[in-house]
């Protein structure tokens, strides 16, 4: 699972507080980093579309924000050195083992070989 | 229909004569991508392979042919006609300024003799090709690699049972660009890695994204993604793709093979490397293993696509999360993180749950693309389902048998997702031939089990 993916999910838990189930946390026992090419084009347009603060405490907690900054720069669109490091957060961090816990109720969804089980039994919807 | 005016140049289109339906919304969407609007002019026929189009640049007629798996080739038009005559008045007419550039000294060229529905002898294509002597070309001839190609094209018509002595239309131009319908064959599914017995066939996977507008760095998403065969066509436009599947086994490329001679899934038969097998896995986002008609996304997050073929329980079953005592009878599947065990999902509610989550989650303008199936017998227009938010653009028919059919839908959001629209119900009557799921199913397959029951008849005789 990619921070990307990570920045557009929430929990879906019956009884979550309305905007409660994001951002899920992320508890990693396995976190690799591939390459992906760099694309600034996308990168920049991904930039307004994630929850920003989402992003760097997500990042903060695998361990691999580097220097991202706690705010988007201003005109990040045309800052390579800036959105290499969004693009990496973004699209090279993966979480491959783990655990993505709801924080409201504290329902747990797991992380295998890299891809997230969202589902729930009806009793949880 | 439209007189061409200032700007617009005439172009000749070459169709494949297949997947006639879906061939309209294809080329329309595509020059709609590049900023360009259809006009085709009035004695082009649409079941024809033959078309002729208004654009804008030439750079626009190269765009749509970056995409389109529908046309063959596209020709500046330099002269048409019913007759050899008309033809010839026609490129008499043409302006001498705008062909001098393409057929000065310097450039070597070739001229190409293409009939439809009617092979030339190597003589009579000669013939033709003489018969242009009246062109100004200053270059010389190189067959082999020339500078500019020109086309002379006849069209016998559609019927190969009565194809006429003289040629119903002619054509003579310079060719610009291919298409892409080399891509049917390098992203063939028997050669792919990862498939399953529904996978989509490659051609009919690339229309999908093209219908749907896809473009480069895009987000597209799939929520019955399976083996993701439908993600392949839109990373290949330069999309970035995603999708989710209730099945865990499928996502994560495990069970039984989908292929005759292949007992169990490979190690490594995943949508990932699905991508990676064509060079694509920059563009993988991520597969999860979710229920489509639960909301996994956070508000606000929104996709440009939405390219899916559901479950409609004909081929593959219909499933969402079932309760705890369903679960229960379901236990031979031990995987410790699988919950997962769908009831039975019927087909107004995918529907209703698909229309309403792209109505939700696309940006303005984005488009849903999927296949609807249809008992034809009880087929009307209104049964295509509808919500406020979403335009239906197009609706493509592709016959499975005399009494069943599946229709590709395209539809457009054009209005924001609203509270009012939350509660939105779609109309009984819309819905009424999907409501019962098995009463669908059942007139679905009546053909089929009327002809077993015919064997199983005659065979006890």
């Amino acid at each position: 699972m990619k921070l990307l993916t990570h920045n557009m999910l929430t929990s879906h838990v019956r009884g979550v507080r309305p905007g409660g189930g994001f951002p899920l946390r992320i508890k990693a026992t396995e976190v690799k980093v591939n390459n992906v090419d760099f694309n600034q084009e996308f990168t920049a347009r991904m930039v307004p579309k994630v929850e920003w603060g989402a992003l760097v405490e997500a990042a903060e907690s695998l361990g691999h924000r580097g220097d991202l900054p706690s705010e988007p720069i201003p005109d990040y669109e045309s800052n390579e050195d800036f959105l290499r490091k969004v693009h990496h957060v973004l699209m090279e961090v993966e979480v491959v083992e783990g655990m993505l816990k709801c924080p409201d109720t504290g329902r747990e969804f797991p992380i295998t070989k890299g891809i997230p089980n969202m589902l729930l039994s009806e009793e949880e919807t | 229909m439209a007189l061409p005016c200032a700007g617009l140049a005439r172009y000749l289109l070459l169709l494949a004569q297949e997947n006639l339906e879906f061939r309209l919304p294809e080329i329309k969407s595509l020059i709609f991508l590049n900023g360009g609007q259809f006009i085709c002019q009035q004695e082009s026929k649409l079941n024809s392979p033959f078309w002729i189009l208004s654009l804008l640049s030439e750079e626009m007629a190269r765009g749509l042919m970056k995409r389109t798996v529908c046309a063959k080739s596209i020709f500046e038009l330099w002269g048409n006609g019913r007759s050899v005559e008309e033809l010839h008045s026609s490129l008499k007419k043409y302006p001498v300024e705008k062909m001098e550039p393409y057929l000065r000294s310097n450039f070597t060229y070739k001229i190409k003799v293409h009939a439809f529905n009617k092979t030339l002898t190597q003589q009579e294509k000669l013939e033709r090709i003489d018969s242009l002597e009246f062109l100004p070309f200053k270059g010389k001839v190189n067959l082999k690699k020339p500078d500019h190609i020109f086309w002379f094209l006849e069209d016998y018509g559609t019927d190969p049972n009565n194809i006429p002595e003289q040629p119903f239309h002619l054509y003579f131009g310079r060719w610009i660009a291919n298409g892409q319908r080399d891509l049917i064959e390098s992203y063939s599914v028997k050669r792919r890695h990862f498939i399953g017995n529904t996978s989509m066939d490659a051609c009919l996977a690339f229309i999908m994204a093209n219908h749907g507008k896809v473009k480069t760095n895009d987000v597209v998403f799939d929520p019955f993604v399976g083996t993701g065969g439908l993600l392949i066509a839109s990373a290949h436009f330069g999309a970035y793709v995603c999708g989710t599947d209730i099945d865990y086994s499928t996502v994560h490329g495990l069970g039984k093979a989908s292929r005759k001679n292949q007992k169990w899934r490979g190690p490594d038969e995943n949508i990932r490397a699905n991508l990676r097998q064509y060079g694509l896995e920059n563009c993988y986002l991520d597969v999860l293993v979710s229920d489509a008609s639960k909301p996994i996304w956070r508000k606000g997050m929104k996709f440009d696509a939405i390219i899916t073929d559901p479950p409609y329980g004909i081929r593959e079953a219909t499933r969402r999360t079932g309760s705890q005592k369903e679960m229960a009878k379901e236990t031979e599947r031990g995987t410790e993180n699988h919950i997962s065990i769908s009831s039975n999902y019927h087909l107004s509610d995918i529907l209703f749950d698909l229309l309403k989550f792209a109505a939700e989650y696309l940006v303005i303008g984005g488009r849903l693309v999927y296949w609807l199936p249809v008992y034809k017998p009880e087929y009307t227009e209104e049964i295509i389902p509808q919500h406020p938010c979403l335009k239906l653009i197009s609706n493509c028919e592709q016959t499975l048998s005399s009494h069943t059919s599946r229709h590709l839908i395209t539809m457009e959001k054009v209005k924001e997702f609203e509270d009012e629209d939350q509660y939105f119900h779609i109309l009984e009557s819309q819905y009424l031939s999907y409501k019962s799921h098995n009463s669908f199913r059942e007139k679905y397959f009546s053909g089929v089990t009327k002809r077993i029951a015919k064997e199983e008849k005659d065979n006890q005789k």
